[in-house]
Order: C-alpha cells, then structure tokens, then sequence
C-alpha cells in the first residue's frame, strides 16, 4: 500500500449499491443525530430540564447524510483497493522549489508587518499571536517531529514560563530580560525532571503520561492559592522595555528618549520583533541542532527506536534532550505571553491549548518547520475570519485533526529534506519514509 | 471506622463506574494496541443520551422508574454503541497501517470533536436530573455517624458485576471472544486463518461503547448532574485504572478501577478534595514508571 504509483480502479456504477449506502448512512445519521440534536434540553424556570424539539436540523442533517451516501456510491462505487491521496512526482519537485523560495519571503514578509500594518493594531495583536504558536509550534516541532515523542503536555512548560517571569518580576522586581533565561532554564528543568523518568516508555504512554503532568501543573496552579493567587491569576505583570526604557508618555520613557511623539503602538511593535526574534532563534536553533549529532540521533529515534539502540544511542538521554529543549522554547514562550498579557490564570493553559499547539505541527506535517508556519497562519487566522462561528472552531479543528491523519498523515508540507544528503539536496517522498509502527 | 465503612462504599460505587469504563480502553488497546483517547468522551455522550431518552420517556408518559431504567438502559447503549462504530468507521479503521501515533493523534482530533459537539448541540451548562433511584439502608449508627448504602449504590455494583459476568463469559465462550482473543493474541495470524479482523474490530468499539453507555447513565443516576466536560477527567481516570490493572486484561480493568475509585476517595476523605485529580493522576504517572505491565497485565515483549 505504499508503493510509489497510484492505483487506480475505475468504478462500477452501482445504483442499487449506492441507493443501500445512502440509506446506511442515513439511518447512521439519524441513529446518531435523533437524541443529541433532535431534542435540546434547556434548564427550565422550574430548575428541570425542558424538551425543545429541533426536527428540522435533524432532518437536514439526515439528508446530507443521505445524499453524501448516495453520491458516494455513484461516484466511487465499490472500491476495495486503497489508494493513497498524493501529488505526483514533477509537482512535489515544483512545490519544493517554491517552497525553498517561499520561507526566505515570508521572512522578509514578517519583517515588515509592523511597518505595513503599523496603523492596524488589530492585525498587529493577531501577528503577535500567530508568532507566539509559531514559536510554540517549532518549539513542540523538535519534541514530535524530530524526536517523535509525542507531548500532550506542552502547555505545562508553556505555564511553567509563563509563572516564572510573573512570580519572580512580581516578587522579586526583575526585568523580562533578566527573567527570560530563567523561565526558559526553570521550564527546561521541569522537562528533565518530567522527562527522566517517563521517557523509558512506549510513544502512547509517554503521551498520556505527559497529559497528565499538564493537567497535574494547571489544577496545582489553580489549587496553590498562596504562591499563584489560583483561579484569579497574577495581575499586574510587568511589561517589558526597551532594554530599560519603558514604553511610557513620561520623562525616561522611550518617545521622549528618542525625541518622538507617544504612541502605544510602540510597545505593540517592539512585542512584534521581540517574538519574531523569539521564534526565529528557536526555528535557528533547531536547523542547527539537526546537524549535530544530537540532531540526527533525533531523526534516527524517530525512525526506528530499536535501531538506534543497537547502535548504540543512549536513547533516554537523546529522548530527554529532546524534551528539555522543547521545554525550554515553551518556557520562552510562555514568559513572553506573561508579558505580553500583563495578566496570568490557569485558564490560559488547559489542555486545549496543548491540541492546538499539536495540531499545528500535525497539520503542518511533522518535522516541517515551514509547515509549522503556515499551519500556524491558517488556523489562527480562520479562527478570527470565523469569528461568529467561534463555537464551532474547536469542532473544525478536531475534525480537520482527524481528517488529515486519515488523507494526508504526514500534514500540509509533506516532503522530509534529508539532513544527510549526496550532492545535492532533494525531498524525500512521504511514501518512503519509513516511520516506526505499532 | 464508620468514616471510613463510608469511604470504602462510595469508593467501590465510584470505582465500579471507572471500571466498566477502562475495560473500552483495555479491549482496544489489547486488540490493536491503540488508546482510544476518545472513549471517555464517548461516556459522556452516553450519558447525555441517557438524559435526553429519559426525559423523552417521561414527556411520552412512561412514569414507572424501572420500565424506564430499562428502557433507557437500552436507548442508550445502542446508540452510544452507534457513536463507537462510527468513530472506529471513520477516525480509526483508515490509520490500520498508518505510522504509529496516527490513531492517537487521530483519536485525540476525536476526542475534541465530540466534546464540542456535545457543547454545541447541547449547550455548555451543566444538566440536572432529579434523582430517580431513591431510598437506601442505613448498615450502622455508631457515634451519630451513620453509614448509608443507598439503592442507586447497590444498583451500580450490582449492574456492573452482572456485565462483568456476561462479559467474561462473552469473551470465553462464544465466537466472537474466540475472535477477540485471536486477535489480541496477533492480528495478522488471526486474519490468515479466517478471522474477520474488520469486523472483531468494529464490535469490540461497540461493545465498548456501550460498557461506556452503562457508566454514564450511572454517573448520571449517582451524581445527578452532567456536563459536556466529564469525558475528559473519567477518562484519563479510567485509562490510568486500565493501566493499573494492567492493559489489555479484562478483570485488570476491573481490578484497576475499583482501586481508583478507592484512592480518590480516600484521598479526598483524609487529605484535600481539591487535590484528588492531581492524585489520580499522579497514581497514573507512578504506575507507568514502575509497574508498566499493571497488576496483572503482561509484561510486553518487543519484537524486530
């Protein structure tokens, strides 16, 4: 099933086939759908449950279901050979070729978003957003992509950071520079401290092992009420200056140091290039990594664990790098988000920022720092697009979780580049890279 | 000692509910080595279907407690067994030859799915259901401390120990359990000698399903409330049982959640209920380091 060519089976019209698929998955949709959309239940005046009947969605629902089936039974009738969604060869050597052209534009892009939209503090707040799951992203990028391990946890470093800086510029009065390294070199901590540990078990265990540190670090940051003020957060954050001058309208304050007028926007603007530097250091970071030894020993883990043991890689120490280093981007991260948001509760750090973090290095496809990028732009981007359909976008991207691990596994930019290479370099075609599995 | 009679009660009751819940995990994971992250949140839905059906019986005029217990019973372990398929159909059965985090990651985009549906389509407050089951028996009254059994109690151990029963006896002696545990014992071999893997698959995310069904309409007859969240924490709870128990065996499962349920409650009883997640899932994180194989689970050879 994964051989370089495409079969292709050319479908037998099947009306009766495709009539019984539709009716399948019809009364599968109403199967379904009759109870949980069918009926709202509303709590009453009485404090009972009242019935609203909502018929109508249902049927609707069921007839897509329906017509879906039925055009799916014409359209590809029986079909028992699976085929593997996948670009052609010369168009998979075209993308790379603009792709290898796209990141250096993007860059240059990035670079001047704060002059281009210097007036538009909206789309400013949302690039500094994107940046921030960019960075995040590549960060969790090393830890699943290149390592493999999969990290349910993630936001537990990104809080770990994120407490840091708070805590101690709160407690202690020290500066977001100061503290930047801290946080990153404490939430690096945490990950060994994790690490150590778990990181001798199996890929889903590890996963469900680091869910459950995260969900133990947000319910202690909920529950510690004397050292993180639980449910209600830390206020009262300092922001960051400029290397000591402060974004402020008074004496010292950077417009009246550099002679120019007050604006706000020059904090937003200064946050904007802090988290570009940010992320770029950790994408930097990770190209670089991938060249050393430890890089590889990565790549190689996430290929074939059995492998490299009989090579002789200690794995639990290459594994923990893996983590730590993770762990450490997250930190940064988190205490730029402190600083940023002035403002920290544990609602910030829930599970649900960990999928999200994941599905943009799944989506992305795993390993791709580019891929990371992109998936990072798209979703945040739709979520503020879709903003009326805002309940809705955890379901989205569920769904498109779902759908690309059944379509395309290895997410939008699938091609491996090899960090080993004979003359020159070239993509590696999803469908021969060989992953470890279960 | 009376405290504790009542903590050990309402821990067995509680750890009963985890119970019927990792024996979905365990089964799946012994069959095609996969955590259906999903599962607690298919619980959820059984016991918002378990809501909804028994409200529509009592707008239908069905008033009699036990013929509508029953009934729901019914409703709603078939429909959730329905959202078992379903998943298994549409998330899983595709990544049968996929890398091998694909399931997960696959069941974790699942897993968000239906709990967000559940809040779309059902509204994110929390339901009430008055209790239905009332009355219960009061064993001792020493000290002005009395220690109740209540009926909902004694019908959740009974009902669980009952499906535990036909389970058991489902996996030992009929044609599917001779399936199930082909396939468990290897996937490929049991397909070469003309097991219907697809089909083994498939049931035993119904079957599943519908153990998680029982438990929801349980967490929903015991506490009373339900929200579209409680898949979640169940869940992880419920996989950390089926891990204690040791994955991949049955009376594990079973051993493994009622030792939960214990632990959660005595450690909400004498130390802090804030912090009971947290010790439950610290008990997950002790185990894997540990004891990885669970109590009775089988230590997992790796082959090359």
């Amino acid at each position: 099933m994964r051989g370089s060519r495409i079969i292709r089976v050319k479908p037998v019209l099947d009306l009766r086939a495709a009539l019984k698929n539709a009716v399948v998955a019809a009364a599968t949709a109403f199967g379904l759908f009759a109870l949980l959309i069918g009926i709202r239940t509303d709590q009453g005046p009485s404090g009972g449950l009242e019935l609203t009947p909502r018929f109508g969605t249902l049927g609707i629902l069921v007839a897509i279901a329906f017509v879906g089936g039925l055009l799916r039974g014409i359209l590809f009738g029986e079909r028992r050979i699976h085929i593997a969604p996948r670009l052609p060869a010369a168009a998979t050597a075209v993308l790379d070729r603009v792709g290898r052209m796209f990141a250096p534009a993007l860059l240059a892009f990035a670079l001047a978003v704060p002059i281009l939209f210097y007036h538009d503090r909206y789309i400013l707040d949302l690039s500094i957003q994107i940046l921030t799951y960019v960075m995040l992203g590549w960060g969790l990028n090393i830890v699943v992509g290149l390592a493999g391990l999969l990290d349910l946890g993630y936001v537990a470093f990104y809080a770990v950071g994120a407490y840091s800086y708070a805590l101690i510029a709160t407690n202690f009065g020290l500066s977001f520079w100061m503290c930047l390294p801290i946080s990153g070199i404490l939430a690096c901590f945490w990950g060994v401290l994790l690490g150590f540990p778990v990181l001798r078990l199996r890929g889903d265990y590890l996963a469900i092992v680091t869910l459950a540190f995260g969900e133990i670090i947000r319910l202690v940051l909920i529950n510690w009420q004397s050292v993180t003020g639980g449910p209600n957060g830390v206020p009262g954050i300092p922001r960051p200056s400029f290397f000591g001058i402060p974004f402020n309208a008074e004496e010292g304050g950077f417009a009246a140091t550099f002679g120019l007028e007050y604006s706000a926007t020059y904090r937003i603007v200064f946050l904007f290039y802090v988290i570009l530097a940010l992320a770029l250091l950790t994408n930097w970071v990770t190209i670089r990594l991938r060249r050393l030894p430890i890089g590889r020993a990565w790549e190689a883990l996430r290929e074939d664990e059995i492998a490299c043991r009989s090579l002789g890689i200690n794995t639990t120490n290459v594994k923990l790098t893996a983590f730590a280093m993770g762990a450490m981007f997250g930190g940064f991260a988190g205490s730029f988000f402190a600083t940023r948001q002035g403002f920290i509760s544990p609602e910030s750090f829930t599970f649900s920022e960990s999928a999200l973090v994941l599905a943009i290095v799944v989506l992305g496809g795993m390993g791709s720092q580019l891929g990371v990028v992109i998936a990072a732009t798209v979703m945040l981007g739709g979520f503020e697009l879709f903003r009326e359909f805002a309940q809705y976008r955890m379901l989205v991207f569920g769904l498109a979780m779902v759908a690309i691990m059944v379509w395309r596994p290895r997410g939008l930019i699938a091609t491996r580049s090899p960090s080993v290479f004979l003359e020159r370099r070239k993509g590696i075609e999803p469908g021969l890279v060989r992953e470890e599995r279960g | 000692m009376e405290y504790f009679l009542q903590q050990l009660i309402n821990g067995l009751t509680l750890g009963s509910i985890y119970g019927l819940i990792a024996i979905g995990y365990t089964m799946v994971y012994g069959i095609i080595g996969m955590i259906n992250f999903a599962h607690g949140d298919v619980f959820m839905v059984g016991a918002f279907l378990a809501l909804i059906a028994f409200l529509m019986l009592v707008a239908l005029g069905v008033t009699a407690v036990p013929l509508a217990l029953f009934l729901v019973l019914l409703i709603a372990m078939a429909l959730t067994a329905l959202y078992g398929w379903t998943v298994e159909r549409m998330a899983y059965r595709p990544l049968r030859h996929s890398f091998r985090l694909a399931p997960l990651i696959s069941a974790i985009g699942m897993s968000i799915v239906l709990q967000n549906y559940v809040q779309i389509v059902q509204g994110a407050r929390v339901k009430p259901l008055p209790p239905l089951i009332q009355g219960g028996y009061t064993l001792l009254d020493r000290n002005g401390f009395a220690v109740g059994l209540s009926n909902v109690q004694i019908a959740i151990v009974v009902i669980t120990l009952a499906l535990m029963l036909v389970f058991s006896w489902l996996v030992a002696n009929t044609r599917l359990g001779r399936d199930m545990r082909a396939c468990e014992q290897d996937l490929k071999m049991a397909s070469l000698v003309g097991v219907d893997i697809d089909r083994t698959i498939s049931l035993t995310f119904v079957i599943g399903a519908a153990l998680a069904a029982v438990a929801g309409i349980m967490d929903l007859l015991y506490y009373g409330v339900i929200d579209f969240y409680i898949g979640f924490v169940a869940g992880v709870k419920a996989f950390t049982a089926a891990v204690l128990g040791g994955i991949g065996s049955l009376p594990g499962a079973m051993v493994g959640g009622l030792l939960i349920g214990l632990i959660e409650t005595f450690w909400s009883a004498y130390f802090s209920i804030e912090y009971k997640d947290v010790a439950a899932f610290s008990v997950l994180v002790i185990v894997l380091i540990f004891l990885p194989t669970g109590i009775l689970g089988r230590p997992e050879i790796e082959k090359v």
